[in-house]
């Protein structure tokens, strides 16, 4: 089938960007939306151009490298489905598809299709674990888990910080990112001893870095590819309103913010 | 040049206790005045640069992905083996051992094995304890599931998706780390060459890979911990950015190369769709439960397998293999499917696939009970293929999956490169000529966590580190080589894509060098290899610059790399001149067509020299000792 697709190029972070027109005459039902981009750059390198960059690698829907919008959808139309799984049987021949980078001020457009979402990373850094070093576990059954317990954990680990969430988010809110985490972790016996800390330091980092505020609109869990639930956001506000009344005094001083619009880093 | 693998004296019981004893250690205040460079962010690396910044070591870790949680140990899914024995089924660390030394056909070395089988519970212990949600019971103990090549339950899960679970465990260590300040987290850098000062590994050349900067990092010691050379096939279950690049450079300066050959492959992919296809998406080993494999009896037959009749399929596992029938281990089942392909019994528009068939099962089971138990692999195999394999057989075929070869390292890990350390599918150590399931994600924390940080500082403290700067002529030279490499590449502007060639190339390696082998064939490749790598270096073409975000010329480096990397693996296929494991000769077979070992021959580790471009390489042999598990021949009949 023939497709027309609208991309977003954009030279560097410093250059303007702009859409251009490509129609791909080839593409095969059975082809993953990255390999149909696969497919037009191998015929623009052919043709002397640069091709379109995108981020991706395991290609199974689990790495979460890979992510852009469809048609003003995060990973495009299909429910729980990255854009490496999604195949270009959900579209008909004729269409055009729209693809464009993640918009958010806190993922700075590196090219093309490629964001910098680093201010994950620092999430994480700010308290996403539990602080216990190699060769200090006591043994794996030591505590017992209940299988709920685990299970509602694994619901919230699920997550692969791919930043859909915040594309999807009018605000560009970072909530159900966050809230995944610190229910991943303040769920099991093994974090809860941080549980506190762990709230204050990773949502005042969130707060540090350019993502928006959470309103309850609910768009990051329909555009999430795991289908990580709202509920996690509730926790991680219930977890931060306990904490910053018990141990205002232990507020922690956030790490430096993601590099701004600009920077090559 | 004679191997030493330093294999401590005395029972094998008593060997790491022993080595840990008899290693230097470094005074808690010495540590953070060494640096320490890890190259990759997988479960290999990602462990070891955290449990090295928690001991006060100065690490630098470096991923060519934006973030180190993307490694791609986070795609494997079915578990990790443990000998915890809770399960109470008679499950031990011997028998560990033993099924990791037979399941690897009697080429993996004894001493490295038997450590990592007494580690492993110390493995679940931690990922427990950093808050890995593993499977339940009600009553809140650890769940175990069986896996292949073992009669014991000792496979510890989350869902379908235990790398990634423990990725994001070791990956929170290092985030824990990096805020400690101990460790500096470099992503979206590529190593390209690796620094050897007065023959001691110093340092590596580094290319960010938005900018297109070199930067070169001096440190007191290097750990590679960059992965397996599957995607050298170009289609494979790795990601699309694995690569040999850094243990392939550390070959060319000096580290040898072990078993280059052995090579896993899966049964159990989805098959190839059509000449756009960029990978091959794995469906867990664990279908073969209670799938059953089959193909028409009528070569080409044009019906639907709906509308083929019981008398018409033929269930050649079960045929050929009645005691173990579907459950056959992988290198088995891989063969089978690959001959009834061969011989035109294939389905699918390529006819390169067989049907794994799970009516019966549903017959016997309900959907109900499939669906808990394979639901979510069911649900992966629906999106990608738009059947439904709870009405309609799944279509599958083999694919290229781990690499058992790698680079060499001793019992320390430590490469013939004083000061580089090798872990996880980078090195050749514990897999011998096959892997089995779920040992990959025990062998790289059981490397992380708890051997590298016990022999690197074993290294740091019984050596003496000369001030090394960017002037010296051995970095200036490691720079300026990859510069050169970088410019040629862009220079050349010929005809064909960096892509096309490395399609040519899986093509011939999986043509000649994968499930079936044969010294001719053999032959045959090396020579298209070494006509394609001429063409290569006259007729790439890669757009853009170096100095901006370029995929193009981060994978013309990578597929140069494989372009020489591949002639080796036909080099060692061709010179073992046995079957064994993954390594299948079609001239040594049983007359039931099975792999026939030479053990008198060939119970050796090949670990090849570099020696110039052009030059054949050198084999130095490190032989096989088995005092504990006697080398036999398997028997799936």
């Amino acid at each position: 089938m023939k497709l027309t697709l609208k991309i977003w190029r954009q030279k560097n972070p410093n250059e303007k960007g702009a859409f251009v027109r490509y129609n791909v005459d080839d593409v095969d039902p059975e082809m993953s939306m990255l390999e149909c981009l696969d497919v037009l750059n191998e015929s623009l390198i052919l043709l002397g151009e640069i091709p379109v960059a995108f981020e991706h690698d395991c290609r199974e829907g689990i790495c979460g490298s890979c992510g852009f919008m469809i048609n003003g959808i995060a990973h495009g139309p299909e429910r729980a489905t990255t854009v490496c799984q999604l195949t270009m049987r959900h579209f008909k021949d004729g269409d055009e598809l729209t693809l464009e980078p993640w918009r958010a001020k806190a993922f700075p457009i590196v090219k093309d299709l490629v964001v910098n979402r680093r201010a994950f990373d620092h999430i994480i850094e700010a308290g996403g674990y539990v602080s216990v070093s190699t060769g200090q576990a006591p043994d794996g059954n030591d505590i017992l888990v209940g299988k709920e317990t685990a299970d509602e954990s694994m619901d919230a680990a699920a997550c692969i910080g791919c930043g859909a969430c915040v594309a999807a988010c009018p605000n560009a809110s970072a909530a159900l990112f966050t809230g995944a985490k610190i229910t991943h972790l303040g769920t099991l016996p093994q974090g809860e001893p941080e549980k506190e800390r762990r709230a204050l330091a990773m949502v005042a980092q969130m707060n540090a870095e350019a993502f928006g505020n959470c309103t309850n609109i609910g768009e990051c869990t329909a555009a999430c590819p795991k289908e990580i639930p709202l509920e996690v956001i509730a926790n991680m506000n219930r977890n931060y309103v306990c904490a910053s009344f018990n141990r205002r005094d232990d507020l922690p001083a956030p790490v430096t913010p993601v590099a701004p619009m600009g920077s090559r880093a | 040049m004679t191997l030493d693998a330093r294999i401590p004296s005395g029972p094998i019981e008593e060997a790491w206790a022993k080595a840990c004893f008899d290693m230097k250690l470094v005074n808690p205040a010495n540590k953070r005045k060494h640096s320490l460079i890890v190259v990759g962010s997988g479960l290999a690396g990602g462990s070891a640069a955290a449990s090295l910044g928690e001991l006060g070591y100065n690490v630098k870790c470096f991923c060519f992905q934006d973030s180190p949680r993307r490694a791609h140990s986070i795609a494997a899914q079915g578990g990790i083996n443990a000998a915890k024995n809770y399960p109470n089924d008679g499950e031990s660390v011997f028998r560990l051992f033993y099924d990791t030394v037979k399941g690897g056909d009697f080429r993996a070395r004894e001493a490295n094995v038997y450590r990592l089988a007494q580690i492993s519970g110390k493995i679940i212990d931690q990922c427990v304890a950093q808050g890995v949600p593993f499977a339940r019971e009600y009553g809140g103990s650890l769940s175990n599931r069986s896996f292949g090549g073992a009669q014991v339950s000792r496979t510890f899960y989350a869902r379908g998706q235990t790398g990634q679970q423990l990725l994001l465990g070791a990956y929170q260590a290092l985030e824990r780390q990096v805020h400690a300040g101990t460790v500096t987290m470099i992503p979206r850098t590529e190593m390209l060459d690796l620094i050897v000062v007065d023959g001691k590994a110093r340092g590596i050349v580094a290319r960010n890979l938005i900018t297109g900067e070199f930067s070169v990092h001096i440190a007191d010691a290097v750990i590679l911990a960059t992965g397996g050379y599957g995607n050298v096939y170009y289609l494979s279950t790795n990601a699309k950015g694995s690569n040999a690049t850094a243990i392939w450079r550390a070959y060319k300066r000096g580290a040898l190369f072990a078993n280059p050959c052995f090579t896993q492959i899966h049964p159990t992919c989805i098959p190839v769709s059509g000449d756009y296809q960029s990978k091959l998406t794995l469906m867990s080993e664990s279908l073969r439960n209670d799938g059953r494999i089959w193909v028409p009896k009528k070569k080409g037959d044009p019906r639907p397998p709906n509308e083929i009749p019981e008398e018409e399929r033929d269930y050649y596992l079960e045929r050929r293999y009645p005691s173990f029938g579907n459950l056959v281990p992988r290198d088995v089942a891989s063969r089978n499917a690959k001959a009834m392909c061969d011989e035109g019994f294939g389905v699918g528009k390529s006819g390169l696939g067989v049907y794994l068939d799970f009516s019966e099962a549903i017959g016997r089971l309900g959907e109900k009970t499939v669906r808990e138990r394979y639901g979510n692999l069911f649900d992966m195999y629906q999106r990608i293929t738009d059947e439904d394999p709870y009405k309609v057989p799944m279509r599958i075929y083999p694919a290229i999956h781990y690499t058992m070869g790698g680079l060499w390292v001793d019992y320390q890990l430590q490469s013939t490169i004083p000061g580089l350390f090798v872990l996880g599918e980078a090195n050749f150590s514990d897999h011998g000529a096959n892997r089995l399931g779920a040992s990959a994600l025990m062998q790289g924390l059981c490397d992380g966590y708890f051997v590298i940080p016990y022999t690197v500082g074993d290294y740091l403290a019984t050596n003496k580190f000369a001030k090394v700067d960017e002037s010296q002529p051995e970095v200036k030279e490691a720079v300026a080589s990859v510069q050169q490499k970088i410019d040629k590449l862009l220079s050349i502007k010929g005809h064909r894509t960096v892509d096309s060639f490395h399609r040519e190339l899986g093509k011939i390696l999986w043509d000649y060098c994968g499930m079936a082998r044969t010294a001719q064939g053999l032959e045959t490749a090396i020579g298209k290899i070494r006509a394609l790598r001429e063409e290569y270096w006259r007729n790439v073409t890669v757009p853009g610059s170096g100095d901006d975000l370029n995929e193009s010329l981060e994978k013309a480096g990578r597929v140069a790399d494989h372009l020489e990397l591949a002639e080796l693996l036909c080099i060692d296929a061709r010179e073992r001149n046995e079957s064994c494991g993954g390594h299948f000769r079609e001239e040594y077979q049983t007359p039931e067509g099975e792999a026939q070992r030479d053990d008198e021959h060939y119970s050796y580790v090949a670990a090849w020299g570099y020696r110039g471009d052009g030059a054949p390489p050198e084999l130095i042999k490190e032989p096989l000792e088995f005092h504990y598990v006697h080398p036999s021949q398997r028997s799936y009949k």
